[in-house]
C-alpha cells in the first residue's frame, strides 16, 4: 500500500469528488422533476398521459443505464442533439433516475387511504385542491425513505458517465491508474470517498424523515 | 333560500357495477328538518344510496336533488367538477372510519375547508373551529392531532369539520359503526343535539335504539330495494314486511 501516492493524489480525488457530488445533485433535482411529472402522468385522468408515463417507466427501467447514456452522448450528435459530457451525464442519468422517482412518487400517493380523498371531496375541494392539500402533505412525508434510496442508487450509478468521459471520481481513479500503476489504492480511495458522500447523504435523508413524521 | 317541501329528493335512483344490481329504483323524500334512518343487512345498498346523495358513488340512473337544485346533473366534466364541488359544501359527510387529516390538529381539520373555499380570514376561522369543537365537547383538545384522540373523539371532530362548512344537510354513514362500544354514546349525543336543532339528517345506522328515538322516519333496505319504509315506531314495532322481521329478529338477536 502506497500511502504517500495516496497523499499525493488525494487533492485532486477531492476535486474530483466534488464533480461527482455536483454531478449528482443536479441528477437528483431532475431526477424529481421528471418523477413528478412522470407520476402525475401515471395517476392522470387520461389514458394516453397514463400510457406515456407507464412508457417512460418500462423503457428506462428497461435499459441499462449505461446504453442510455452511450446513446445521449455518442448517438446523440446523429440526431442533431450535441451535448458535452457533463450535460450528457446530468440529463442521461437524470431521466433514469426520474423513472425510478415516477414509481416511488406514485407508490406513496396511492399508499394514502381512499378515505382522506373522500373527505377532502366531499367537504367541496377540488381534485387538485384535494390532492396538494390533503394527498400530497402526506405521500412527501412517505416518499422521504424510498426517494433516499432512489438517491442512494443515483449516487453510485455517477459512476457510469466515466465511460463517457466526465472528469468524476471514477475516471479520475482510472487517469491516476495509467500513471501510477496502483489500481487497489486508486481505486481504494475513490471508494471510500463515494462512501463517505453516500453515508452523509444518507444521515441526511434520516433526519429528514424524523422532521418531517406526524407527531 | 327557497321553501322546498321536497328538501332532498332521491328519484329513480339506480345504480350498477356491471352486471349486479346494487340500487333497484330508488326513490325518497326528506322535508327539511327531518332525520330519515337507513338500515338493513351489509350489502343491502344502503351506503351505496347515502352515498350517490352527494355523488361519491354516482347513480347510472335516476336523479337527487337538494333545496330545489339537481346534484347529479349532466355536464361537461370541468363545468360538473365547479357544480358537485358546490353543492358539496353544503352536504356534510360523516365517514365510519373518521378520515380525519391525520397531519392536521383539530382546528385545522375544521378550518381547512371554511378557509380554502369560503375565504374565512384567520380570525374568522379560529372563531369558527371553537365554536364547532365546543359544541362537539373537543374544544379542550383543539391542538391535538387524531393520532392523539380516541375514536370517539376522532368521530365528534370530524363531525364538527362537517357542520363548519355550514351544511343544509348532514349525511352519516355507520358513524358510530367502528367504535368501541363505550365510546358510541358521546356520538350519538351530538347526532342528538344536531337532532334537536333541526339538522336534516340522513343516517346509516346499525343501531336500532338510536335510529328508534332520533329519526322521523325508517326506511329498511335489502337487496337493492325499499323493503319497508314508516315512522320508527311501526318499523320497529309492528313491521308489515316479512323481509323486516326477520332482519329485526336477528339484529336484536345478535345485540344480545
Amino acid at each position: 500500500m502506497d500511502f504517500d501516492l495516496i497523499v499525493r493524489v488525494y487533492p485532486f480525488f477531492i476535486d474530483a469528488a466534488g464533480v461527482t457530488i455536483l454531478l449528482s445533485a443536479l441528477t437528483a433535482l431532475l431526477g424529481l422533476a421528471c418523477g413528478a411529472l412522470g407520476a402525475a402522468a401515471r395517476l392522470s385522468r387520461f389514458a394516453l398521459a397514463r400510457f406515456v408515463g407507464a412508457t417512460y417507466v418500462s423503457v428506462f427501467r428497461g435499459t441499462p443505464a449505461l446504453i442510455q447514456l452511450f446513446i445521449l452522448y455518442f448517438g446523440g450528435p446523429q440526431i442533431g442533439i450535441e451535448l458535452d459530457a457533463f450535460e450528457a451525464g446530468v440529463i442521461g442519468l437524470g431521466i433514469n433516475a426520474g423513472a425510478y422517482m415516477t414509481e416511488t412518487i406514485r407508490g406513496a400517493i396511492i399508499s394514502i387511504d381512499k378515505g382522506q380523498k373522500e373527505a377532502a371531496r366531499t367537504l367541496g375541494l377540488s381534485r387538485w385542491q384535494a390532492m396538494y392539500k390533503i394527498i400530497l402533505p402526506q405521500a412527501a412525508r412517505l416518499m422521504v425513505r424510498p426517494l433516499g434510496v432512489n438517491l442512494n442508487m443515483l449516487i453510485k450509478a455517477t459512476a457510469l458517465v466515466a465511460a463517457i468521459s466526465v472528469v468524476e471520481l471514477t475516471y479520475t481513479a482510472q487517469r491516476y491508474i495509467g500513471s501510477t500503476y496502483k489500481p487497489f489504492e486508486m481505486f481504494l480511495l475513490a471508494g471510500i470517498l463515494y462512501m463517505i458522500i453516500i453515508y452523509a447523504t444518507g444521515r441526511a435523508v434520516a433526519w429528514l424523515d424524523r422532521r418531517v413524521q406526524i407527531t | 333560500m327557497t321553501d322546498h317541501k321536497e328538501f332532498v329528493q332521491i328519484r329513480h335512483a339506480q345504480k350498477s357495477f356491471g352486471a349486479l344490481e346494487v340500487l333497484k329504483d330508488i326513490s325518497l323524500t326528506v322535508e327539511r328538518g327531518q332525520i330519515v334512518a337507513i338500515i338493513g343487512p351489509s350489502g343491502s345498498g344502503k351506503s351505496t344510496l347515502l352515498r350517490a346523495i352527494n355523488d361519491l358513488d354516482p347513480l347510472t340512473g335516476g336523479e337527487v336533488w337538494l333545496d330545489g337544485v339537481q346534484v347529479n346533473r349532466s355536464l361537461p366534466f370541468r363545468q360538473y367538477e365547479k357544480h358537485i364541488n358546490q353543492m358539496r359544501q353544503d352536504i356534510g359527510m360523516v365517514f365510519q372510519h373518521f378520515n380525519l387529516f391525520p397531519h392536521m390538529t383539530a382546528r385545522e381539520n375544521v378550518t381547512m375547508a371554511p378557509k380554502m373555499l369560503k375565504g374565512l380570514s384567520k380570525d374568522e376561522a379560529d372563531a369558527l373551529a371553537r365554536e364547532q369543537l365546543d359544541k362537539v365537547g373537543m374544544l379542550e383538545r383543539i391542538d391535538y392531532y387524531p393520532s392523539q384522540l380516541s375514536g370517539g373523539q376522532k368521530q365528534r371532530v370530524a363531525i364538527a369539520r362537517a357542520l363548519a362548512m355550514k351544511p343544509k344537510l348532514m349525511l352519516f354513514d355507520e358513524a358510530t359503526s367502528a367504535l368501541d362500544p363505550e365510546l358510541v354514546d358521546e356520538v350519538n349525543q351530538v347526532m342528538k343535539k344536531l337532532a334537536e336543532e333541526h339538522m336534516t339528517m340522513i343516517i346509516v345506522t346499525h343501531e336500532m335504539d338510536f335510529a328508534a328515538s332520533v329519526c322521523d322516519r325508517v326506511l329498511f333496505m335489502d337487496q337493492g330495494v325499499v323493503v319497508e319504509e314508516g315512522p320508527p315506531e311501526v318499523v320497529f314495532k309492528s313491521p308489515e314486511k316479512e323481509r323486516t322481521r326477520a332482519f329485526l329478529r336477528k339484529h336484536l338477536e345478535g345485540a344480545r
